[in-house]
């Protein structure tokens, strides 16, 4: 088991032909990820990739039977990509996209209630079940089938959490990268309460990032419902308040969202936390020899 | 991205929210005459710089003649302003605004900001306007009145009812009170808005409600997609770090920190991540430096150039995970750089991820003082060494 994607996952790509969608697409592929086709507007018809090319997501969904979506199409148009894919009926979308304004995804946020989809990101690595299906940018090597659940809000320092847990012999469940944006699909909670309900998982990383309150809302579900072990990270303890550190959603304001708030809410919560992301991989080994 | 008040006003006038009458001056000469031309014996002189607190600082004079108002502006173009949210540098004062001065008989606190936790629009209003609002949230959270706006809907009439009542507004101010909130979500809407603020919403003497100040701040996204001509040309390089400019003309992301030592990273979570390393092993990091996802040499040659020219850089660490970035490359830009610029501080460099092997090996036969890390923690310990030796 894992959550969300696994080996009978049929992937589509949006902006399949882009140099991005065809870069990532090739990635995945090669990572054994059973990428059935995708879509270019006006392009329907073509092969790509070995791969047909539908004009939308509807006759892709038709003609493959694909039940999730990598999306790859620049910011202006994501939210209409998002949208499209959730009215065609896929079940989980990964957006890929960087930069989508942040009032389209209040629209599409308040929209997808309206349909059974799960939205990954935006602005993030994607998902990847080690060994199974990989729909993201994340480099697939460093991965390892196991037992540990890493939910992250960064992308390359999901990768630390990622080559630590390999390094340890523990491996991964499911990596979800749920993005750096201030509006986002899933959430800390979402992910984490499937990893809870994962018989596969065994423990679970959670990576966290200043600006918000998502970190101090996990830690009271953490504290409420999770019983499994939970390592958190938090990055941005020398952030300075008013600056946004890259991501759009990092950002501390009005006094809100600092680092310290998050690691005293984790570790209120009972959350073995680390300072420094070098010590992920020897907290969770910890938890489970001591 | 961050407007003057004046060009926040200017928007607001296209939304139909009343503003007092002024104009925008360069000078003490279009100052004066910018008074004449409204009239009057009172006019306020307002410093245009992108900070909060401009009153208490200094920056807002009331001139009860024309020789005042001369007088006034000449003292503060040319300055810089430094307000409690500035640096001690302060931000440059190139305009100010000339208006009429009004009969105060109330100021209120109204402002909409995109809300994370609830994803939505969110008003704000108190009745306690002029203060600073910030400080009225942490201490008497209960006088702040909070409407949220279904983005499928969007405001409607009987929440600004419900926010009017509340502020104490009678029936005649609650109806320019709606059309002040209609006006500011539709220019929400329309303008990528991701805070807006009216700090005071006045009342009049004769019971008119105007916006006396104005804040606008827009999602850098929507201008990045281009959809924001008009507020994209409004962009005032003068109020922003110079170095944070030059880097995003780059593709860099780049923030200017107090410490000594210089840090490249890529992704913006390592980034972060990395810097509170250089702090916990006893270091002070000198910036926040992304490369990006989707880096290439020329870029890292870029940001290594940008980090070396500051005066206060002791020392530099490289920290990469390579995923899509490839180490090789990264190592090649490395190269190049301390080459080209001739880096006379020590430089770590931690490599990790794609083409790992081949990027420490290029490194290595360099020929460069480059001091090779293992992993973050290496990294951080050895540059912190090296900058306290």
């Amino acid at each position: 088991m894992s959550i969300l994607v696994d080996k009978h996952t049929k992937v589509i790509v949006q902006g399949f032909t882009g140099k991005q969608g065809t870069f990532h697409a090739e990635q995945c592929i090669a990572y054994g990820t059973n990428i059935v086709g995708g879509t270019t507007p006006g392009r329907g018809g073509e092969q790509h990739l070995e791969r047909p090319v539908f004009n939308t997501v509807r006759d892709a969904v038709d003609g493959t039977g694909a039940n999730a979506s990598m999306i790859y199409v620049p910011a202006a148009f994501a939210a209409d990509a998002i949208l499209e894919a959730a009215e065609a009926g896929i079940k989980v979308i990964a957006c890929i996209t960087e930069g989508i304004p942040v009032l389209d995804m209040l629209k599409v946020k308040a929209a997808l209630d309206f349909y059974d989809a799960t939205l990954i990101g935006p602005n993030c690595p994607g998902i990847i079940t080690p060994g199974e299906c990989k729909i993201g940018i994340m480099p697939g090597h460093i991965h390892k089938a196991g037992s540990i659940g890493i939910v992250s809000r960064s992308g390359t320092l999901t990768y630390e959490a990622v080559k630590q847990t390999t390094d340890i012999g523990m491996g991964q469940s499911t990596c979800v990268g749920i993005g750096g944006d201030p509006i986002q699909g899933m959430n800390f909670i979402d992910v984490i309460e499937q990893f809870e309900a994962d018989r596969q998982t065994k423990g679970i990383v959670m990576v966290g990032e200043i600006g918000g309150t998502a970190e101090e809302e996990a830690a009271e579900y953490i504290q409420a419902h999770v019983r499994k072990p939970v390592v958190a990270y938090i990055a941005g303890v020398t952030a300075p308040p008013g600056k946004r550190m890259g991501h759009a959603g990092a950002i501390i304001s009005g006094g809100k969202g600092t680092a310290a708030d998050k690691f005293g809410a984790l570790e209120k919560a009972g959350v073995a936390t680390v300072r420094s992301p070098a010590e992920i991989g020897q907290r969770v080994s910890d938890c489970f020899t001591g | 991205m961050n407007l003057h008040e004046f060009q926040a006003k200017h928007i607001f006038s296209q939304y139909g929210i009343p503003i007092p009458r002024g104009f925008v001056a360069r000078s003490a000469a279009e100052a004066k005459s910018a008074a004449e031309e409204l009239g009057g014996s009172v006019w306020v002189v307002k410093a245009q710089v992108h900070a909060g607190g401009r009153g208490k600082a200094g920056g807002v004079k009331i001139a009860k003649s024309l020789d005042e108002v001369t007088e006034y502006t000449e003292a503060l173009l040319g300055t810089r302003l430094v307000t409690h949210q500035t640096d001690e540098h302060g931000m440059p004062i190139n305009a100010v605004m000339i208006e009429e001065g009004l009969d105060i008989a109330r100021e209120i606190y109204l402002g909409a900001l995109v809300d994370r936790a609830s994803k939505r629009v969110v008003f704000m209003g108190s009745a306690a306007g002029g203060m600073d609002i910030e400080e009225v949230a942490a201490t008497e959270p209960e006088k702040i009145i909070t409407v949220r706006v279904n983005p499928v809907a969007g405001l409607q009439p009987y929440q600004c009812r419900q926010m009017g009542f509340a502020l104490g507004l009678t029936p005649a101010q609650i109806k320019q009170l709606t059309q002040v909130m209609q006006g500011l979500y539709r220019c929400f809407e329309d303008r990528d808005l991701s805070l807006v603020e009216i700090n005071p919403l006045i009342v009049t003497g004769d019971d008119t409600l105007l916006a006396l100040d104005a804040k606008i701040n827009v999602d850098d996204n929507a201008i990045e997609v281009k959809r924001q001509a008009e507020i994209a040309d409004m962009r005032d390089v003068s109020q922003e770090d110079e170095t944070e400019v030059q880097a995003a003309e780059h593709g860099l992301n780049y923030i200017t920190l107090d410490g000594n030592i210089g840090c490249m990273v890529n992704g913006a979570g390592l980034a972060m991540a990395t810097m509170d390393v250089i702090k916990l092993h006893g270091g002070e990091p000198a910036n926040f430096l992304d490369v990006g996802g989707g880096t290439n040499k020329e870029r890292v040659t870029e940001a290594f150039k940008i980090i070396s020219a500051s005066p206060d850089v002791q020392g530099i660490l490289v920290n990469i995970f390579g995923g899509i970035v490839r180490c090789d490359m990264i190592a090649e830009g490395v190269i190049a750089a301390v080459r080209e610029v001739g880096v006379d501080v020590p430089v770590v460099v931690r490599l990790e991820g794609t083409n790992v092997a081949q990027g420490k090996q290029l490194l290595a036969e360099s020929g460069l003082d480059i001091i090779p890390a293992d992993d973050l923690t290496d990294g951080a310990q050895k540059v912190v060494g090296a900058v306290s030796a």
